[in-house]
Parts: C-alpha cells; structure tokens; sequence
C-alpha cells in the first residue's frame, strides 16, 4: 500500500521540482528542450565502440542537476526502472562479438562489451536527460515549446493527457488495491485469481474518472486544445546558455577529450 | 436581464442501460435566483445538472438558457454562461498549481495573459485562498480544494453557478465559511444537495425531484418545513426546522 502511495507521491514529484525557483529553473524553456534535443542527437551519433568519447557528455546532467538542486538519488532511482531494458537490448552483444578491442594491463575487452557498456551509458545519459528536463521545465512548459515548435497539437495533447492521467490512475489502483488488501487474508501481493476482476474493474472505474474529468475540461470551454499560456521572450542569458552547451558538445563530439587527455598526461610522464 | 433564464421544459432522459432518469421535468429559473434542487438518491439531481452545462443532451424536452437552446452547437455559448462545480472537486483540478487549474477555462477562450492572470488572482480572492496560488492542488484540505474549484468557475465569469452537492466531505468550518461566501454571490445560483440546512440558508427557492419529476417547486421554508411532504419524497427536515434533541423547543433556526 505505501509502495502505491509513495509512486503517486514520486510521479508529482518532477511536478513540484519543476517549481523550484534556480538558475537552471529560470533558463527559457525553448533553450532547455533544445540543449536537451541537441544533447540526445549527440548521444546517438556516436558509433557503438564509442564508449571513451561519450565520457565527458556525463558533465552536462551532473552540472544541471547540482545547479537546479534537484535530487539525484531519486533521478537515479527513477532511472533504474528503464535498467531492464537497456540490458535486454545489450545483452547478446558480448556473447556474440568476441574479437578483442581493448586491452587493459589486468584484463581483454571484447568489442561485444565495448558496446553494451556503450548502450548502457547512452541510455543512462539519454534518461538522465530527459527526466532532468521535466524536473526542471514543467510537462506544461514542456507543451508550450512544443506549441512553439509546430509539433502537431494531437501529439501535445496526447502527452499531456497521457501525464495527467497517469495520476488519475495510480490513484484509482490505490484505493482498489487498498479496499482489497483490507478484506484478504494474504499479507501481501494480489491473488492471481484475483487479477482479472481487479483489472477489469480498474479499467472501468479509470475510464469513468477519466470521463468525470474530461466533462469538467469540456464545461470550462475545453475543444482539443490545450492552451498552457504564454510563454516569455528568450534572453540573451539563455541565447549564451544554448551557446556554451552546443560549443561544448560539439568538441566532444569531435575531439576525443579522454583519449586527448590521457596522450597529454602520458607524454608528461615520458 | 432575459439572458439568464434558465427554462427546462419536458425534459426526458434514459441513461443506456434503461434507467429513466428523467421523466418531464418542467421549471423556469429567473435572473438572481437561489434554488435548491433536492431529492433523495436517484431522484436525477445530478442527471439534470449535467444537462443544464450540455454534458448530457435530452431524448426529449429541451433546456434554454435565455434565448439559447443547449444544443451541441450552442456549446461554447451556454458553457460561457453557466459555470458547473462538480461534486468531486478533484474532477476539476487536474493542473500542476491552482493558478494554471483556474486560468484553465479563461485560456480556452484564448484571453490575453495579462487577462488571465487578473481573473486568476480575482476568482481566488473572491474565494479567499489567494494565497495557494502556486501550490499544487492535490495537496490542499478539502475545503480549500472546494474553494479552487469554485474559483476554477468563477474566473470564467459565469452569470449562473450549477453546483452539485458542493457541502460534502468538509468540515463544519469549512461549510460555513463555505455557505458565507456562496452567499455573497449574485449569480443565479442552482444547487442540487443532501444538505438541506445549507439549502435553508442559501436557496429561496427549493425544487425537490423524485423518480425524475418534480413532485413541487416553491418557497424553500415553505417546502422544507412540511414534514409530511418531506417523508414522502424520501427526505428529512433540515434540522434546524426540527425540534432541539434537548429541552424539545421548536425550530432552531431563523431567516
């Protein structure tokens, strides 16, 4: 039951992070869905053996998540639950690319590890990104830029009903799954006998509160679009912002920074 | 003041699954009025608000506020006019802060910000939580997620406010001050409620529904004091008119 709760509790969290009042916070908008997009297309462009030159991409999430003071363990758990899946995409490539592609002093590592390390940095970076993103924008400002950008209003729509509802139905599996708990004999977990009723009545109840609140919406002027307000001008601190970010990922994208790094210091030491 | 009628006449409604909710329902409400719609469960209170705002349309009979039949067309128009508060205030406040929750409606009619906004920080004062402006909705008390959603339709400027048993769940404070600020309100005012002490103080008017038609219409002391008239609608006498628990002294309360 509080496993429940506390979901709810952690999916508004972004919401209320998304209020605070940082730096980061005050940066337009517009400029942070960009760095963002920017910092994802950079991620992707890397080829998989890639693994040292995406190192210093780590930077950018760890610099925006100190200055917007968000919390990182609770980034990271949220981060956990895409884990599954970024293993299963990886999880053959050290089985089946076996040739050695770096050699370390007290080990061989093969190119089938280089990349599932690499797909596992990538998607931790691009996750990381994303949600740091939400924590410091708001899924409406997010819309509002969105708007801005000429994204087509059904998919705006669409992600925002879909965030919202989210809660909607966390909600009602709460109080389902409280008002059972409470009359079955079992300490924990739903009986698997149990599960189709309790589906199938979710299901109903969900769509019921999903109506109750669509009529609100619709006696408040609601047609299909969702108006998140206006959205400030970009000023020339955001311009330098986007600026800075895109000058830096461009010579990581570039430059081999480790690599250039480590020829550096081993030419000092020589 | 024409425009702010409301006329319901002959109104018919079977929900799908065969249950006639409503079965003629013939009333006129003028400009200014306060009136109750009681009734005991099932009676159709909540059908007939949800037709009054066009989320349900009648089989039969039609519904007129002013001249404007409540047709699917004329949606927007008669949404503009008449604000609905539903019974569940988290129906109604679905928005990261209260302030976007209330600039919600004014947004749709695509007003300018600075319009918005200045409706916004009226309707919460007029409600009196201006100061939760920013706070996320989900963790205000009951009664202040009451008065966000009635702000929610005051900033539509509404000329008549539909409630649907706006006293359930608060506190005693929380009705009154509830029942105070409803008060001050000079909108026609439609408000369907178990809570018939509320009704006492608030509405002149009392229709009281059974089975989906309208067994009177008239002066609320009037109806609500007839004991015999009560019971047989399934109701109760508000308990202001009803006897004291204690020394047996009649009538409590007072206009």
């Amino acid at each position: 039951m509080s496993n429940m709760t506390t979901s709810l509790y952690n999916i508004r969290l972004l919401d209320e992070l998304a209020e605070k009042k940082t730096i980061i916070h005050n940066i337009h908008p517009l400029i942070k869905v960009l760095t963002t997009v920017l910092y994802l297309i950079i991620i992707v462009s890397f080829n998989k053996y890639e693994l040292s030159e995406l190192l210093p991409l780590i930077f950018y999430p760890i610099i925006v998540i100190a200055l917007a003071d968000l919390p990182l363990m609770i980034l990271l758990k949220r981060m956990l639950i895409a884990f599954p899946l970024l293993i299963g995409i990886g999880l053959f490539n050290p089985l089946f690319d076996r040739s050695t592609m770096v050699e370390l002093p007290w080990m061989q590592l093969s190119g089938g590890w280089v990349s599932f390390l690499s797909i596992l940095l990538k998607g931790v970076l691009t996750i990381l990104a994303a949600l740091v993103l939400i924590a410091t924008t708001g899924i409406t400002r997010i819309a509002a830029v969105l708007g801005m950008l000429r994204v087509p209003r059904i998919f705006i729509l669409q992600l925002l009903l879909t965030y919202r509802y989210i809660s909607v139905l966390v909600e009602e599996v709460g109080r389902t799954v409280r008002a059972y708990a409470l009359r079955s004999r079992r300490e924990k977990g739903i009986s698997f006998s149990d599960w189709g009723p309790l589906i199938g009545h979710l299901l109903l109840r969900t769509i019921e509160r999903a109506q109750r609140v669509y009529h609100s919406m619709c006696c408040r002027g609601f047609t299909g679009a969702y108006h998140t307000g206006s959205v400030s001008r970009v000023r020339t601190g955001d311009v330098f912002y986007f600026a800075g970010w895109g000058i830096y990922f461009m010579v990581v994208r570039f430059i081999n920074i480790p690599a250039t790094l480590g020829s550096l210091i081993t030419g000092v030491v020589r | 003041m024409s425009h702010h009628i409301v006329l319901v006449n002959n109104l018919k409604y079977m929900y799908p699954d065969g249950w006639q909710a409503l079965n003629g329902v013939n009333f006129e409400i003028l400009h200014g009025e306060s009136v109750g719609i009681v009734g005991a469960n099932g009676a159709g209170k909540s059908t007939l608000l949800m037709h009054l705002v066009g989320v349900l349309f009648p089989n039969e009979g039609e519904i007129r506020v002013g001249e404007v039949p409540v047709i699917k067309k004329t949606l927007p128009l008669i949404r503009q006019s008449v604000g609905m508060v539903f019974q569940d205030p988290d129906d109604q406040l679905f928005m990261t802060t209260v302030y976007d929750d209330v600039a919600f409606g004014p947004r749709n009619y695509k007003l300018p910000e600075e319009e918005v906004e200045k409706r916004v920080r009226s309707a919460l004062e007029t409600v009196g939580i201006i100061h939760l402006i920013n706070r996320p909705p989900y963790k205000l008390s009951g009664g202040e997620k009451r008065a966000a959603a009635i702000a929610t339709v005051l900033a539509m400027q509404p000329d008549i406010l539909v409630m649907d048993e706006p006293s359930t769940a608060l506190d005693p404070k929380s009705r009154r001050r509830l029942i105070a600020l409803l008060r001050r309100f000079t909108h026609t005012k439609i408000i369907a409620s178990h809570d018939l002490d509320m009704v006492l103080e608030l509405c002149e008017r009392t229709i009281i529904l059974q089975k989906g038609k309208v067994i009177i219409d008239g002066p609320t002391g009037k109806i609500l004091a007839d004991e015999v008239l009560m019971e047989k609608c399934g109701l109760e006498m508000p308990l202001g008119l009803q006897g004291c628990p204690v020394c047996g002294a009649k009538k409590l309360y007072k206009r």
